[in-house]
């Protein structure tokens, strides 16, 4: 079995633990972080805008890409030692929900965390990222609640049905 | 010459002028430089109407040039380091805490250093920080690049724009500011309320558990500087002092310890030579335009009052400009036009100009060109969520912003 574990930086703990529960001791396991380059091209829109002040050949065009990928690896680092088994780990680069589904082809399964309001029980703890890879994953997906799942009682009461027939 | 083919010349030269600025920034003081020059070969422009441009630009290129040395020297100093130490400890790892503090230090940051300081110097320590403490940097970064625009109204010195107006105007460095006190309120307050919903779910998330900061070491030196410098700017006109001359002072004072023969070099490129000359090729050029026609086109289309709905009108249409163009040649071609009508009229365009890139930032013109040289880099960007966050904050910006400037003017 090949697993994909997908970690965002506020949730991996949760992630990573509840997969580690969830998978096999053989299951082939990768686990996978996707870094923002939207982020850094709104940077770079707004260096544009100066209109050829900070050139980009004074060496701070790659700044953000730096901080970004050496963040990433800290992260996946933390989670390798926090799953406490042989794991495999991929860092990407990208549009996240897009990187993503393209990272569980060839995949079993695909883990990852609810990434919306984790208040109450909804369409609203699942944000566009998570939903679009929902929508989207070439495999099977177990969609956990980084905390302990709210109670049906945050589930607002049914509408009132529709008018009876004349 | 006639004056039709001479406007006519002038403009293509401002497109390409703009087009190399934005395909190829490292010839952009060369092009506008050379498009000056042939400008006034073919007789465009007269040579005496081209020197004054060039004197009337003179002291806001200083006024620039002093303002980016002194934006370096905080930078050296440990300025940045200290502020993004400060944002670290102070978010405690949640992304709606960090959201306050970088709207708080972007707002002082780009009203004291200038937009550049804000975009150059300020958003990596921003990024730094959210990937620091391991939340979403989106609507850090996106904050960041936001306010360096529409912050940048409160003082003569936070954007470039508002240095040709205050020169042009003839207001006080302290009347300037007090007249945009209440316009940057407003402009700020649109964009908390507009960012705050905008990003509701990445500010929704958990607090990250980032790595334990230190305490930051205090740059005692720049902020030393920089209040004095600031006290100076406040007190230049009862002194008697052009505003220039308390920049160059404070540029000198912070730069001056640090220069050594090895760094000579670094230290002159902070006040960015190349973009200087740009300014003022680009002053002629607009100059050759202006006076070509287009300030009489300009003239007709721009409100003379400064009623309510004339002051809405001139910031909409700045902003209009602003974004088809660019500001920096929107801002040369309306100043003198809307000098006419008086500062509040001058301050209108300032906030369609200044606010107003956010739509575009560099003009849509540049930005269609530079799409296009992106895509050759293999670096995808979706101007699509950029341009949406734009549209909802702009309008709501301009329109609170220039009412608010209408209520200080009434005073």
């Amino acid at each position: 079995m090949r697993a994909l574990v997908w970690i965002i930086e506020d949730t991996w703990q949760a992630t990573v633990a509840q997969a580690a529960e969830y998978l096999p001791a053989q299951a082939e396991v990768t686990l996978l972080h996707v870094a923002d380059t939207q982020t850094e091209g709104v940077a770079r829109v707004a260096r544009h805008g100066l209109l050829g002040r900070d050139p980009p050949d004074r060496g701070r065009e790659g700044e953000l890409r730096a901080i970004s990928e050496q963040a990433a690896k800290e992260l996946l680092d933390d989670a390798r030692n926090a799953f406490g088994r042989p794991v495999e780990c991929e860092a990407r680069r990208g549009r996240v929900e897009r990187e993503v589904v393209a990272a569980a082809e060839d995949m079993d399964i695909l883990i990852l965390a609810r990434d919306g309001d984790r208040a109450q029980l909804g369409p609203r703890s699942i944000g566009p990222a998570v939903r679009f890879v929902v929508d989207h994953a070439p495999c099977r997906v177990l969609l956990i609640w980084p905390d302990p799942a709210p109670s049906l009682t945050t589930i607002p009461p049914p509408p009132p049905g529709p008018p009876r027939p004349r | 010459m006639s004056s039709g083919l001479a406007l006519a010349l002038a403009l293509v030269v401002l497109v390409l002028a703009l087009g190399v600025a934005a395909a190829l920034p490292r010839y952009l003081p060369a092009a506008a430089v050379l498009g000056a020059l042939l400008l006034v070969v073919v007789g465009a422009v007269d040579v005496s109407r081209a020197g004054d441009a060039l004197r009337a630009l003179a002291p806001t290129v200083g006024f620039l040039a002093a303002l980016l040395l002194i934006a370096e020297g905080c930078r050296r100093d440990g300025l940045f380091e200290a502020i993004g130490a400060v944002m670290a400890r102070g978010s405690r790892g949640s992304p709606r805490r960090l959201l306050r503090l970088v709207f708080a230090v972007a707002v002082g940051v780009t009203a004291l250093l200038g937009l550049d300081a804000t975009i150059v110097l300020l958003t990596p320590v921003v990024f730094a920080t959210a990937v620091r403490i391991r939340t979403s940097s989106k609507p850090h970064v996106y904050a960041c690049a936001h306010l360096a625009n529409s912050a940048s109204l409160l003082l003569p010195v936070s954007n470039l724009t508002n240095l040709l107006a205050l020169h042009a105007s003839g207001l006080s460095f302290a009347h300037f500011a007090a007249l945009m006190v209440l316009p940057t309120i407003g402009v700020v307050g649109v964009e908390w309320v507009v960012l705050r919903r905008f990003f509701a779910t990445d500010l929704r998330r958990p607090r990250g558990r980032g790595t334990e900061q230190a305490r930051p070491a205090v740059p005692r030196f720049a902020l030393v500087v920089l209040a004095l410098t600031l006290v100076g700017f406040a007190l230049s006109s009862l002194l008697g002092i052009a505003p220039v001359w308390v920049a160059a002072a404070g540029a000198v004072v912070i730069t001056v310890p640090a220069l050594r023969p090895a760094n000579a070099v670094a230290l002159v490129r902070a006040a960015e030579p190349g973009f200087l000359l740009f300014v003022f090729g680009l002053g002629v050029i607009v100059a050759a335009a202006s006076d070509n026609g287009l300030a009489t086109g300009v003239r007709d289309v721009l409100p003379a009052g400064t009623s309510l709905p004339d002051l809405l009108a001139i910031a909409a249409l700045s902003a209009l400009l602003a974004n088809l163009v660019n500001n920096l040649p929107a801002t040369l071609l309306l100043i003198p036009v809307a000098l006419a009508s008086g500062p509040g009229a001058v301050l209108a365009v300032l906030i369609g100009v200044n606010v107003g890139p956010n739509l575009t930032y560099v003009g849509s013109l540049a930005t269609l060109l530079w799409r296009r040289v992106l895509r050759a880099q293999d670096t995808e960007i979706e101007l699509g969520e950029f341009i949406r966050l734009g549209l909802l904050t702009v309008p709501a910006a301009v329109v609170a912003s220039t009412a608010l400037l209408w209520l200080g003017l009434q005073v």
